[in-house]
């Protein structure tokens, strides 16, 4: 296994448009962190105007608000980016001719699907990661530390400064989960087709429709909604919804609605379960005819 | 001799269509086996069979004297392929798709040996070189290189020589050749270029739509006994008549328009040249086909006479 995963993982970073995802949230990343840099307090104030009396005292404009605001603008597109790579998994061996080789070779079919997913992980983790970096760390480098304001409708929370930096740990985790879980399902679309552009589009529609279901209010998709991994996806956001005490101040280490972050958690695993599992049970008879 | 490949009964269905019906075949230790069928005859399904890449619909598959699903890790070890054309990974170098690909035959494979493999198949110069820069030929060489880096004892070639110039296919029936005579490899081959498995294999097996038609030794099938007479005249009524009272008329198969084919020894053949001119044949050509291709053509013509006027 480990010499499988090994070789998968030289194969993804071997691949130039491996690094097309880097890139692409390189490029956003410093696009956004350049216009709030240029034009931040601007949209602070937009934002504003429609709470009244309220005063701010310290930097708002601060590297944990800029990093919230890509994370909530970014983390919608990621799984496109995810989808490239795992909807290639497969399909992408089948269209160059490989994957007959690689079922001839004395390895368990189990084992190279297992293998193969678990790099695919390895490369969603990978670009988590990165964009931690570039939309964390580089935001508080370039626009310093300080407490954040959360918007949610008319309120605004205020964290402090030194109860943010674990929520964002916690919130990337989970959004890691949340990715794995886009890549499971493009992996498992990427064992019916031959060219790796079918599954990305199925990925991509499935994940479109899903969250299209997830917002809309309607009494038939109400009941849907709890199954349905995309209105898990963005539970990430939990973790910046701290608790009130009694005199209206922050407490520190508190999360409004632990268990319904851990139950969308749980949900989203319980996918990733599903569509692997599915994959292997498939991958398993499937003849091997591309 | 001891069996290498033991096919007994293999059937695949797709749907309505068998691409395999109830074929069954011996490969022997040493052998050079040419499996030869035109293309769509079943010869790359049976070879995906083999290699596990799909499931036989009835049949069982013994290699090494093990059952193949039951055992198929422990028999793959002992197995390089090449399947049809060998697309390999074009954004690695040739290196790296030998070291990658060795790694995955479960065996441990020194630097020194993945050099001497491409030295082998003639690649030293290109080793690094992207195999997106590749000829057809260069590929096929490097995908003969992956089947050989881990030592098997059986190595199964799908159409070798497809694609390739006249000089890489007597590179390749050389490099056959050499593993059969100096590595002891048993090599089963298909090809639907029977000249080239007359010129390498010692026994062979002929499918036609998925159907065994014949197996036996190249020796055999193309016995100078069996010559056929391909004789084209513009008197054909009168020389069937002829020949039908002659003593040629064991030899007569068939007649098509202005060609009647005969089969016999091809040393009575000057004598058959000899006495239809007497009998007033006007000639226009008589041409004796012992190669294995024109056998091979005319069974498999022949099969498919015979299901045109049977369905």
């Amino acid at each position: 296994m480990w010499t499988l995963l090994q070789i998968e993982l030289f194969k993804i970073f071997k691949r130039p448009r491996t690094y097309i995802a880097f890139v692409a949230i390189a490029a956003i990343v410093v696009l956004i962190q350049l216009a709030l840099y240029l034009d931040g307090k601007t949209y602070v104030n937009f934002m504003l105007q429609s709470i009244e009396r309220f005063n701010v005292e310290g930097k708002m404009l601060n590297g944990y608000f800029v990093c919230y605001f890509i994370l909530q603008t970014l983390l919608i597109h990621v799984p496109l980016l995810i989808a490239l790579v795992g909807g290639d998994m497969i399909a992408g061996e089948a269209n160059m001719g490989t994957l007959r080789l690689l079922i001839s070779k004395p390895i368990n079919r189990s084992t190279l699907l297992i293998s193969k997913f678990l790099a695919s992980t390895i490369y969603t983790l990978l670009l988590l990661v990165w964009m931690a970096f570039l939309s964390l760390l580089i935001s508080l480098i370039v626009f310093g530390p300080g407490d954040l304001m959360v918007f949610q409708s008319q309120v605004i929370i205020q964290i402090p400064r030194s109860d943010v930096f674990w929520r964002y740990l916690a919130a990337f985790g989970f959004a890691a989960i949340a990715m794995t879980t886009v890549a499971a399902l493009s992996f498992f679309l990427s064992l019916f087709a031959e060219n790796s552009i079918g599954p990305i589009v199925a990925a991509m529609s499935i994940v479109i429709v899903c969250t299209i279901l997830t917002t809309m209010d309607l009494p038939l998709f109400l009941s849907m909604k709890p199954y349905l991994f995309t209105s898990h996806m963005l539970g990430w956001k939990g973790f910046f919804d701290i608790k009130a005490s009694a005199d209206g101040s922050a407490e520190l280490g508190s999360i409004q609605n632990l268990p319904g972050i851990l139950k969308s958690a749980l949900i989203l695993g319980l996918h990733i379960v599903g569509f692997v599992g599915a994959a292997v049970i498939i991958f398993r008879r499937k003849d091997i005819l591309s | 001799m001891a069996a290498i490949i033991k096919v007994d009964n293999l059937s695949k269905q797709y749907h309505e269509v068998k691409a395999v019906n109830d074929i069954s075949f011996t490969v022997n230790t040493g052998d050079i086996y040419g499996f030869l069928g035109q293309n769509g005859a079943g010869k790359s399904t049976t070879i995906r069979m083999l290699l596990t890449l799909i499931s036989p619909t009835a049949g069982t598959i013994e290699l090494f004297g093990k059952n193949l699903h039951a055992n198929r890790k422990e028999v793959l070890q002992q197995i390089g392929a090449v399947i049809e054309k060998p697309d390999l990974y074009k954004y690695l170098t040739g290196y790296e798709n030998l070291s990658l690909f060795a790694r995955m035959s479960g065996v441990k494979v020194t630097q020194k040996k993945l050099t001497d493999q491409l030295e082998q198949v003639g690649l030293t110069e290109r080793a690094h070189s992207k195999v997106r820069t590749f000829s057809q030929g260069m590929k096929q060489r490097l995908g003969i290189a992956i089947a050989l880096i881990h030592d098997p004892k059986l190595i199964i070639l799908d159409e070798p020589t497809n694609g390739l110039d006249p000089q890489g296919i007597a590179d390749i029936r050389n490099l056959i050749l050499h593993l059969s005579r100096h590595q002891g490899k048993t090599i089963l081959v298909s090809s639907h270029l029977l000249h080239e498995i007359e010129l390498i294999a010692n026994r062979m097996l002929i499918i036609d739509k998925g159907k065994k038609i014949m197996e036996g030794t190249v020796a055999e099938l193309v016995d100078p006994a069996r010559t056929r007479v391909h004789l084209e005249v513009t008197n054909p009524q009168q020389v069937v008549t002829w020949l039908q009272s002659s003593r040629w008329s064991t030899c007569l198969q068939e007649q098509n328009n202005t060609v009647i084919l005969l089969q016999m020894n091809k040393q009575q053949v000057p004598e058959l040249t000899a006495d239809l001119v007497k009998a007033g044949a006007n000639i226009m050509a008589l041409q004796p086909q012992n190669s294995l291709e024109s056998y091979f053509l005319s069974l498999t013509t022949e099969n498919r006479h015979v299901d045109t006027f049977t369905n």
